[in-house]
């Protein structure tokens, strides 16, 4: 990193310490912990997991992908389900569909963990498969779904093994877990949610209309430290809006941008903050 | 794009393609393999045919989660019990048979089917009196735990009294499940008093069987017509040959009969 150009970072704006990936990790455990307050505490908030939950015992939240696995599968869900799934598509069709990973997914903070390891060892190469992998596989499990007519991802997703497994009972989920890690330590930089994770490939499809959106609008004080990139989980996103190519608008409008905020936190010139989508403003 | 960089992006999409089928295939085949219920399993009431049960389950816990007993749990990672998916196993915690079936309202998907509103007429299992050498009322005596703990007493399960060959002189009261009334809750498989268990609750593909669809049953036949299909039919003496005592009538025959 280089950070010789750029002035001493302070606690917040430090890469390790930003204000946005502490709230972020605080969203992540504060929905694990509204999770497990029941099954430890006898405090029924929330009940279920992230694949169905029931929040104050009336509002149901589904997990898209699943209902659509199931639809596929041959089975119309109940209307509790149904009307959680919609409730969750409509949701981050509002906030970014990859919301969900960046501030929810208990995943991330493994892959999160494996890609920081990563910078610090200073491991390089290895091979990523393309990026468009992911919705791939996200039409293969559909399929995969409707041939069977069985919810296949489940046999192998580490997002609901991970979140089920703090919940429930692990099992031998984590090994499944530390596969990952390992993945996108030492084979692919940022592999797994970057490349393969179909949950993430949807969310990625329903985040092409977010009104929560990322702005470089202070690009013209950038001077190409690249911190951002490094961090970026979806390095691929900040270019076009930062260097202006192909746009005049500073937002990030790529549906792969998580809103995690990171290269808010870590760009030593402020030039990027959270707005709204339509907000095409830039502030030298 | 230059020529370069076209058939690089081109050999990247077909890996991504290729490399995602080929998972999809593999998980489906993986999928169908470990779909299969071990016999220990039982899904909770209400629970759709296992095949569907896959298809419509979320792995979600509410019902766990609503089941008063903790009669439920979700299968994790390296079990037999497709992954995430609700079982219990009758000789740890049997299910209480709750009058509101909790469980069943609590399912958001349907995998739960909730047109059962009667818990009697749940079809969790099916007990079976497997192993008759250990069986205690085989044995001759009289415990019949099994059978008085049953919530659906003299129905799902009664004791069947025959003659006991062995000492000659006593009966034999031998428990006997009946398919048509047994909810398959696993309370009779929990309670048998022997290290392991002599009557099982199987999932019921697993317990019952079947006979040819073209089987007709000559007596229920008869019920329903009120009277034999076949006419009259000459009733012959049943004879038995141990009652033959030695030096009697020749052919060493004396049923009693009389004509
Ligand atoms: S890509 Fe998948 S694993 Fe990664 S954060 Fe998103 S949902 Fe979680
Ligand atoms: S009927 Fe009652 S005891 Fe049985 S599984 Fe459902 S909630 Fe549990
Ligand atoms: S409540 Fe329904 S969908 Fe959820 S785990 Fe139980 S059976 Fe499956
Ligand atoms: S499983 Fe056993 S206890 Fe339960 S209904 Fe059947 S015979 Fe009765």
């Amino acid at each position: 990193m280089s950070a010789a150009v750029s002035p001493a970072p302070t606690f917040f704006s430090h890469s390790l310490f930003g204000k946005w990936l502490l709230l972020r990790r605080a969203s992540q455990l504060a929905i694990l912990a509204l999770f497990l307050l029941g099954p430890w505490f006898g405090i029924w908030i929330v009940k279920g997991n992230l694949s169905s939950s029931l929040i104050l015992g009336m509002l149901p939240l589904t997990d898209p992908l699943l209902v659509l696995q199931s639809l596929a599968a041959g089975h119309v869900p109940y209307r509790d389900a149904l009307l959680g799934a919609a409730i969750v598509i409509l949701s981050y069709l509002l906030i970014g569909g990859r919301v969900f990973c960046s501030w929810v997914c208990p995943v991330n903070v493994v892959t999160d963990a494996a890609a920081a390891l990563r910078r610090k060892l200073g491991i390089k190469g290895g091979r990523a498969p393309a990026a468009s992998t992911r919705y791939w596989l996200l039409g293969g499990i559909l399929v995969a779904s409707a041939i069977t007519g069985g919810i296949v991802w489940e046999f192998v997703n580490p997002v609901s093994m991970l979140h089920r497994g703090l919940i429930f009972g692990m099992g031998l989920a984590w090994a499944l877990i530390l596969g990952i890690f390992l993945y996108d330590l030492l084979v692919a930089s940022r592999g797994w949610c970057g490349h393969l994770c179909p949950m993430g490939a949807m969310y990625s499809l329903l985040g092409r209309t977010a009104l929560l959106r990322v702005s470089a609008n202070k690009r013209a004080a950038c001077d190409d430290c690249m911190d951002c990139f490094v961090v970026c989980p979806e390095p691929q996103v900040i270019r076009p809006a930062l260097k202006g190519a192909g746009t005049d608008s500073p937002v990030i409008l790529d549906a792969n941008c998580t809103n995690c905020g990171r290269c808010i936190d870590v760009c030593n010139r402020d030039v990027f903050r959270f707005t709204q989508r339509f907000d095409r403003r830039t502030t030298p | 794009m230059s020529e370069k960089t076209r058939r690089e992006f081109l050999r990247q999409s077909a890996g991504a393609v290729g490399g995602a089928c080929l998972f999809s295939l593999g998980l489906g085949l993986y999928a169908r393999q470990v779909s299969a219920l071990p016999a220990t399993a039982l899904r909770p009431p209400g629970a759709l045919a296992e095949k569907d049960f896959l298809s419509a389950c979320v792995r979600c816990g509410l019902c766990v989660r609503d089941c008063p007993y903790d009669t439920l749990k979700l299968s994790t990672l390296g079990e037999t019990v497709a992954t995430g998916t609700p079982y219990f196993e009758a000789r740890k915690i049997p299910c209480e048979m709750c009058e509101d079936i909790p469980c069943v309202k609590a399912c958001p998907t349907g995998a739960l089917d909730r047109s059962l509103t009667e818990i009697n007429k749940s079809r969790m299992g099916l007990a079976a009196l497997v192993d008759q050498e250990t069986c205690l009322n085989f044995l001759g005596l009289r415990c019949d735990v099994c059978y008085r703990v049953c919530p659906v007493i003299d129905k799902a399960i009664t004791l069947e009294r025959v003659h006991n060959p062995r000492s000659d002189r006593h009966a034999m009261l031998l428990p006997t499940v009946h398919s048509d009334h047994c909810t398959g809750c696993g309370k009779c498989e929990k309670s048998c008093v022997l290290p392991e268990a002599a009557i099982k609750v199987f999932p019921v593909k697993m317990a019952k069987g079947k006979l040819p669809e073209h089987y007709r049953k000559g007596w229920e036949e008869k019920e329903k017509h009120g009277g034999s299909l076949i006419g009259d039919q000459i009733q012959m003496p049943t004879r038995r040959p141990e009652q033959t005592v030695p030096g009697s009538a020749p052919g060493g025959l004396d049923s009693g009969w009389k004509p």
